[in-house]
């Protein structure tokens, strides 16, 4: 369902690729090779050239934020904007049945931001992208602060959102975790990035 | 009541004070003394050029060269406002958005001041609208340096949570919201400051010197008040005109976040 046609993010340049629905697609690549500016690029929050659509709609047939509201990019390091965690929620009830699958404790959405982990920042920015159900994720290193069991259940979260349709396109270090979510991947090599069967 | 005619040795007199600031200076190793002496020489200079500039300029009574006058004090302005700012947008925009929220402001109230309240005749008689132009361009300078000054280092500063929000699909208003109405408020503290501060902390210059030169303290006053609530109205409208114009251009129409229209810290 999503379509990336002739991309290109200042000197990379991609190979057209398609997202069908129900797929994941690992984005690959040594450190500083541009792997999270193609994320960005998708999810249009940089300048970028090429055509991309959802769907068959063209992303230029609507606005930037309404864009990104089905293609959500979500950083390694999220953003917040509030003093509390709950803040950043509109709808509490979804986040915190997300938040108790992935072993977050029950408290966490009145804590201040500030006193939050790497890890529980991570899960916490997934989440308040996964509440507002968009078509396309786009996560950059989402488990890279996790520990083993908690990687697990954010892998099954998201195997859950391919299930029910969602396209996910994230990058990742780990060949293991590539494997068990994807069966392509995107690698980058100098200023070209080919698909690769997984 | 006259004005007292100051003799240049009275001024020569004055200017001791500054010496020693420089030799003490000199000797504590501040490091100022170069600075103290040229920017007293390039003061002196400038006001005493000024002092003629008008001279002729009152008796010429020219809307042309009036106006002239007034456009190179927006230049001036214009580059401090531009030389105060950590980050610069690129190109034209780098002096142009804040000279041009300056230009637009300060002419727009003193016209409306001396067209309305004041009323000198001709209304554009440079005894009038030099001096208040002048006052007024130089408090808003002061608001939209300050203000453009906030929005550009919060936003570089506070980028991962602008960029947060527009990736969950915020507008591009939303997500500046705190920034701008900060860059705003900082705008606003000294014409703030100077209101409240003025006749309990201050006599502000204007004042001073229509009392220094004989004038009834009590019509002084009146000016003052005036004066006071040009510059308020001044220093608003550059201040908003430039914080929103500058957020805008820190976006783009896709709602992106556009650090890159910076240059370089």
């Amino acid at each position: 369902m999503l379509k990336v046609i002739s991309l290109k993010v200042f000197s990379l340049v991609l190979q057209d690729f398609e997202l069908p629905a129900g797929q994941a697609v690992a984005v690959t690549g040594a450190s500083g090779a541009g792997k999270s500016l193609v994320l960005r690029a998708v999810a249009d929050l940089i300048p970028n050239d090429g055509e991309i659509t959802l769907f068959g709609e063209a992303r230029e047939t609507m606005s930037g934020p309404d864009w990104r509201r089905l293609v959500t990019y979500v950083s390694a390091t999220p953003g917040w904007w509030g003093v509390r965690v709950k803040d950043h929620f509109l709808d509490l009830k979804e986040a915190q049945k997300l938040a108790l699958a992935l072993l977050l404790p029950e408290d966490i959405f009145s804590a201040p931001v500030a006193q939050l982990s790497t890890g529980e920042q991570q899960r916490l920015a997934l989440i308040r992208a996964l509440v507002q159900s968009p078509k396309v994720l786009l996560l950059d290193e989402p488990t890279s602060g996790l520990d083993a069991e908690a990687t697990k259940q954010v892998e099954k979260c998201l195997l859950r959102f391919l299930h029910d349709g969602g396209s996910l396109l994230f990058v990742t270090h780990d060949i293991a975790q590539a494997n068990r979510l994807a069966k392509r991947s995107l690698h980058i090599l100098g200023n070209q990035i080919e698909e690769k069967q997984l | 009541m006259t004005l007292i005619v100051l003799s240049y040795w009275d001024i020569a007199f004055a200017a001791v004070l500054l010496i020693v600031n420089g030799i003490l200076s000199f000797f504590l190793q501040l490091g100022v003394h170069r600075q103290l002496l040229v920017s007293a020489i390039r003061m002196v200079i400038q006001l005493t050029l000024i002092g003629y500039v008008l001279l002729i300029l009152f008796s010429l009574v020219s809307p042309l060269w009036t106006g002239l006058t007034a456009l190179i004090m927006v230049g001036f302005a214009g580059y401090e406002i531009m030389s105060r700012l950590e980050r610069r947008f690129h190109g034209v925009w780098a002096y142009g958005l804040g000279t041009g929220a300056m230009l637009f402001a300060a002419t727009l109230v003193t016209v409306l001041a001396l067209t309305t309240q004041v009323q000198p005749d001709p209304w554009y008689h440079p005894r009038y609208a030099l001096p208040m132009f002048g006052m007024i361009l130089g408090n808003t300078m002061t608001g939209i340096s300050l203000g453009l000054n906030t929005l550009i280092s919060n936003t570089v500063r506070e980028r991962g949570s602008i960029e947060g929000q527009i990736a969950l699909g915020r507008t591009r208003s939303e997500a500046f919201k705190p920034v701008v109405r900060q860059a705003m408020r900082s705008g606003f503290i000294p014409i703030l400051n100077a209101m409240s501060a003025s006749g309990v902390v201050s006599l502000p210059g204007m004042m001073t010197g229509q009392i220094l030169a004989g004038a009834d303290p009590t019509l002084a006053v009146q000016y003052q008040i005036l004066i006071m609530f040009l510059i308020g109205g001044a220093t608003g409208i550059g201040v908003i005109i430039a914080v929103l114009v500058g957020a805008y251009r820190l976006t783009d129409d896709r709602h992106r976040l556009r650090i890159d229209r910076l240059t370089e810290a």
